[in-house]
């Protein structure tokens, strides 16, 4: 029996992964037809509800729907009745008399997903939820590396940057981990939980991590500014020159063949120089267009029970 | 359950089916698009049998998962695989392959899917085997076999590449 929802991507089996994975592609071949729609989801409603800022992830999930041919509204919750002072569950009750077959949710505290998928009958689908997980992003990561390494199996991934704060790299490290990638850590120590798995190396030097971990593919997080309180860091400049890629250390990712791939959106003179961007090796736009056909593969695969 | 056809029944209709399409391809490319699945191995193994008379054969695979009219209530959702037409079906003749025509809801879809490739110049469909009990108004032109059957009866298709043996089985209710 199909899931209803996609939460999370810890309690997915590498079966249901490989799954996904697979058939991504077939959604991703539809992409160079002339006509780049499919009527699998005709009739069906997909509501975005996003109570953070996104343009990509939203944007990116829009395409994917439509491309199934379901009907698309956003939830525009800024200016909704939810400044008005409403509360989750009953926009919830609200958006099940509109009959919403899927209900795409994007929410700053860890779990709300999860809350709304018991009260609904809609598939619910993670677009990010606090710290917690961001499991789209992960699939299209991992689609993304396995275009480049078939078999994925003993691969290296260093993930850079902002660890503490980041979804991207809870999910992302759990996913390839699940697929037999070694993920590593690497940024300031005050951005790197020392409560990770035991079994994820720990960096806080650039050149070691490169020496020590030799990895196939860097995955550079942006410092997300909005969730720190307090400076973690210095300056940006200072970041740049500690765990940036700098045009000095893209000659030498190059000189190994090592990829880079960055979630979105990008910070230039932060976490990368200019030069990154026209890198053979940078992956940042093969993720964009994979993560449309990564979501098309989530909306296809799950059951809602509306009906 | 009794066999409907065995391996030489199978051949022969194959044949059948080759020479049929050859006699009206002239000197023509021949486009076929086996529909998956097993209408992509009964095209396979059709245009190997043109190849050998001298006919030039384009082939392709369409999968219709995505296009299904019964998508909702299936319980799993049908496992998606690509299709695979490398050549521009436009202004083409295209000639839908599948290995069994029951109430024509998978041509239905196939034509839906086929479309969004491109604007064929005409659409024909050849079946291994028609079986009877349309439900939607489409006939095949080309067919390899004829079956007697009830609208209830089990038509199980077997062929070598995809079941490891080429045997057509029919249960009755």
């Amino acid at each position: 029996m199909a899931r209803k929802d996609f939460l999370d991507i810890v309690s997915l089996d590498r079966e249901e992964i490989i799954q996904l994975l697979d058939q991504a592609e077939p959604f991703k071949d539809l992409f160079t037809r002339s006509v780049k729609k499919v009527p699998a989801l005709k009739g069906k409603t997909v509501l975005m509800l996003f109570y953070e800022p996104s343009t990509r992830t939203l944007s990116s999930f829009e395409v994917a729907a439509k491309r199934l041919s379901a009907d698309v509204t956003t939830f525009d919750v800024p200016s909704s009745s939810v400044t008005k002072g409403e509360s989750v569950r009953d926009t919830i009750d609200t958006l099940q008399a509109m009959r919403a077959d899927y209900i795409v949710v994007r929410h700053g505290l860890s779990g709300q997903p999860a809350a709304i998928a018991r009260q609904t009958g809609a598939s619910v689908i993670n677009a990010g939820d606090g710290g917690h997980a961001h499991p789209t992003q992960a699939l299209l990561d991992a689609f993304t590396l396995r275009e480049k390494f078939p078999e994925m199996e003993g691969k290296r991934v260093l993930i850079t940057g902002d660890i503490l704060h980041s979804r991207v790299a809870r999910s992302t490290s759990t996913i390839l981990r699940k697929l037999g990638v070694k993920v590593a850590f690497l940024g300031p120590g005050s951005l790197v939980p020392k409560t990770a798995s035991p079994d994820i190396p720990r960096f806080t030097n650039y050149d070691q991590a490169i020496r020590e971990f030799g990895p196939d593919a860097v995955y550079l997080l942006r410092i997300q500014k909005e969730r720190m309180a307090a400076p973690f860091f210095p300056s940006d400049r200072e970041y740049h020159n500690l765990y940036g890629i700098t045009d000095e250390r893209l000659r030498q990712l190059a000189g190994e063949g090592t990829y880079i791939m960055h979630p979105g959106p990008i910070n230039r003179g932060v976490e990368l120089c200019d030069a990154v961007l026209d890198y053979d090796r940078c992956l940042i736009s093969q993720q964009v267009e994979n993560g449309i056909a990564a979501r098309m593969s989530v909306l296809y695969g799950l059951k809602p029970q509306t009906s | 359950m009794s066999i409907a056809l065995d391996q030489s029944a199978i051949s022969t209709a194959l044949s059948r089916l080759a020479d049929q399409l050859f006699l009206d391809a002239g000197t023509d490319t021949i486009d076929l698009v086996g529909i998956r699945r097993r209408g992509d191995e009964v095209s396979e193994r059709v245009a190997a049998l043109l190849k050998e008379k001298g006919a030039n054969v384009r082939l392709g695979v369409l999968d219709i998962s995505l296009y299904r009219d019964d998508f909702e209530h299936l319980h799993e959702n049908p496992l998606l695989q690509s299709s695979e037409i490398d050549f521009s079906i436009d202004g083409s003749r295209v000639i839908l392959v599948d290995d069994v025509i029951f109430t024509g809801r998978t041509i239905r879809a196939a034509l839906d899917a086929i479309f969004d490739y491109g604007r064929p110049a005409a659409v024909e469909l050849a079946v291994l085997i028609d079986r009877g009990h349309r439900e939607l108004p489409i006939e095949p032109r080309y067919v390899g076999v004829t079956l007697e059957t009830d609208r209830l009866d089990h038509v199980r298709v077997g062929l070598m590449k995809t079941d490891g043996e080429d045997v057509v089985e029919l249960t009755q209710k």
